[in-house]
């Protein structure tokens, strides 16, 4: 089954909650839909399931016309951020729930619930209620609902967030695995760049109800359309910096100017916004670089650590610029311990930044994909 | 420098509450201690009877052991039927409130009308509305043909005094139970959706459940509120006719200050005390043991 969703919106009174969403989903594909939280990710699985009726456009299933059609006419399953079970009934009858609703026979519901206990390791816990269970087996319960129904959308809103870290790790690599054998569209809502890079896949970027960008999640991360697409893919926040373009020299808010290269070059001349993830910009201390030993390819800014975040393998490393163009964010490979208040300058790697227009839109540097690979991006991705 | 000394006079800012409990409860208590324990013929000489009203309180072949032990049996009577109506009542009054806009204000102070007018102001109301004379209620039953009379006839006077207090206490349940299925989270509602549960199955296995605690702490309010209760089924009926509606309290009031039967008068208070008293503490026991099952 595909299901197209072709320019959906919705109305509340004035308020636009779902602003023309145009999505393509194809069978046994996984898609994730990336937001921050109230950016419309679940009102959109709502209209997709036909919890809800969309206020404008369609909703197309293999071709067939299913605006407007209530969620009991589709085949949906949906598992959400809390762990939804019946609370009186064992996990057996939780998981078998959705089947005695469609009247299958008593055999083939056994043989049906096995088989989804199996995957999702209930086995032992058929017998206990929901609270006799810890919340990752609960989680595991709910998704064994969802998958035992053999429904053609899978509607999966921030499944993984409530769950501790190793389990979360664990499911997030079975998850697309077990329900692609169904041949299902997944649809993977979440709030974390990181999980939408590792569930691969299409990802559709929302900000303030509006899809801001679609496509191979590689390909969004690398190639953000918009400023809006950019900051919701970046994680820790998005660096901006506004720049004046004016004949091949790039001036910054403190008068500043640098040689227009990168996403810059070939800019007709006019203001524009600086955007680089904490991975364009590396930290050097005064008296002795930090980074590769080569000179600076960009701009850098002198300025000093106020916090820094240290994530196993790599420190983020918060710089407050002494010029007044706010703080940013610095990766830095290894462990780290800066002390807040340690002078340091913010080397940038513009060929690893982005251009914006006033209106947000990416500037496209030197004509069509501006930076295909870049020293941003360490780890090819596969699309 | 040792301050252990200081320390040790800590309990002296309990003395103060010590003071006012001695004065509000146990003083008065004792009082009664000492009355159940005591026989008196006047001229405040006391002199010890044991265990002689406890023994005789109990015995259902004395006259007092029979008049209590059929005012308690009326009693539960009471509160089982008032139970057996007001909490399924209480749910499907809340099942029907509103979710949202301004229906819901509305029906929300509606409801809780009848709990905010006092209780001898609610037994006034229904003594004269079920009057064959003047009362709606009772004028409308005398004309349609059905045998009425609060004064004469026991069963329309349990009749009245139960539907009094459905009326009354109906709300409490509804307001509870309201509050109950506020707090399931709207997730749950979709899930059943998308299962194509019916409306009974989304009742039975995600409501009912989720409004378990609010229904024991509303049926223990329940309990306790009709197994004490006085001052309604007094003023509609004052017990009668005969001992019809003598619940608990009633009989002990007419007892201690009605009769001066002072020795089985405390003998009944302590009695009635214990059983509200064992009541709280086995639901008490059985919602945290509950809870604690709960959550392992």
């Amino acid at each position: 089954m595909s299901l197209v969703l072709d320019a959906v919106g919705l109305k509340r009174g004035d308020e636009v909650i779902i602003a023309d969403a145009s999505l393509d989903l194809q069978p046994g594909t996984m898609n994730v839909l990336l937001g921050p939280t109230l950016s419309g990710k679940t009102t959109l699985m709502r209209l997709m399931a036909g919890l809800d009726r969309p206020t404008s456009g369609r909703i197309v299933e293999d071709g067939r016309d299913v605006t407007g059609l209530g969620v009991k006419a589709r085949s949906v399953a949906m598992v959400y951020q809390q762990f939804v079970n019946y609370p009186t009934l064992s996990v057996y009858d939780n998981i078998a729930s959705p089947l005695r609703v469609q009247g299958l026979a008593k055999a083939e519901i056994e043989a049906r619930v096995a088989r989804a206990a199996k995957l999702m390791r209930l086995e032992p816990m058929l017998k206990r209620t929901p609270a006799q269970l810890s919340g990752g087996q609960q989680q595991r319960t709910a998704l064994a609902r969802a998958l035992v129904k053999q429904a053609k959308l899978v509607l999966l809103d921030e499944p993984l967030a409530n769950l501790d870290y190793k389990l979360r790790e664990e499911l997030r690599e079975e998850l697309p695995r077990i329900f692609a054998e169904t041949g299902a569209i997944l649809v993977y809502a979440t709030t974390e760049p990181g999980e939408a890079l590792l569930l691969r896949g299409r990802t559709a970027t929302l900000h303030e109800g509006r899809i801001t960008q679609v496509g191979p999640t590689a390909a969004v991360y690398r190639d953000p359309a918009n400023r809006d697409a950019a900051r919701v893919f970046s994680d820790p926040p998005l660096n901006e910096l506004a720049v004046t373009v004016a004949g091949g020299t790039a001036t910054l808010a403190d008068g500043r100017g640098f040689p227009a290269e990168g996403p810059l070059a070939g800019l007709p001349d006019g203001a524009c916004t600086l955007g680089f993830r904490a991975d364009a910009a590396r930290v050097a201390t005064q008296g002795g670089g930090l980074g590769d030993g080569l000179p600076p390819s960009g701009p850098s800014f002198p300025g000093a650590v106020s916090v820094t975040e240290i994530s196993g393998s790599e420190s983020f490393v918060h710089v407050v610029t002494d010029a007044g163009l706010g703080t940013v964010v610095c990766l830095v490979e290894g462990v780290h311990a800066f002390e807040p208040g340690d002078r340091v300058a913010v080397e940038l790697d513009l060929g690893a930044a982005f251009a914006f227009g006033p209106d947000g839109r990416r500037i496209a540097a030197r004509g069509g994909r501006a930076v295909a690979t870049g020293p941003g991006l360490r780890q090819p991705v596969p699309a | 420098m040792d301050t252990r000394a200081f320390a040790n006079r800590a309990w002296l800012f309990v003395v103060p509450v010590m003071i006012v409990v001695l004065f509000s409860s146990l003083t008065p208590m004792m009082t009664v201690v000492n009355y159940s324990f005591q026989d008196t013929m006047g001229q405040n000489n006391f002199f010890w009877n044991g265990v002689g009203w406890f023994q005789n309180l109990l015995d259902p072949t004395t006259a007092v052991g029979q008049r209590f032990q059929g005012s308690l049996l009326r009693n539960l009577l009471f509160s089982a039927v008032v139970l057996a109506i007001e909490v399924p009542l209480g749910i499907a009054v809340s099942l029907c409130i509103p979710k949202s806009g301004w229906r819901v204000g509305a029906a929300l102070v509606l409801i809780a009308l009848p709990l905010l007018i006092p209780y001898n102001v609610v037994g006034v109301i229904w003594q004269l509305f079920s009057r064959t004379d003047i009362g709606l209620l009772g004028v409308g039953l005398t004309a349609a043909g059905v045998p009425f009379n609060v004064t004469q006839d026991a069963a329309s006077a349990w009749f009245v005094i139960i539907v009094m207090d459905v009326w009354h206490w109906t709300s409490m349940l509804a307001l509870l139970c309201y509050a109950g299925l506020k707090a399931i989270p709207d997730a749950y509602y979709q899930a059943a959706r998308i299962d194509g549960a019916n409306r009974w199955s989304v009742f039975r296995n995600i409501e009912l459940p989720k409004l378990r605690k609010v229904l024991v702490i509303g049926m223990l309010l329940r309990f306790m509120g009709s197994f004490m209760i006085y001052t309604e089924p007094f003023t509609v009926t004052g017990g009668g006719p005969g001992e019809a509606t003598s619940f608990l309290s009633i009989d002990l009031v007419k007892m201690a200050l009605g009769q001066v039967d002072l020795g089985n008068a405390a003998a009944y208070s302590l009695v009635y005390n214990l059983i509200t008293l064992t009541v709280c503490w086995v639901f008490f026991t059985y919602t945290t043991h509950a809870d604690q099952k709960d959550a392992a």
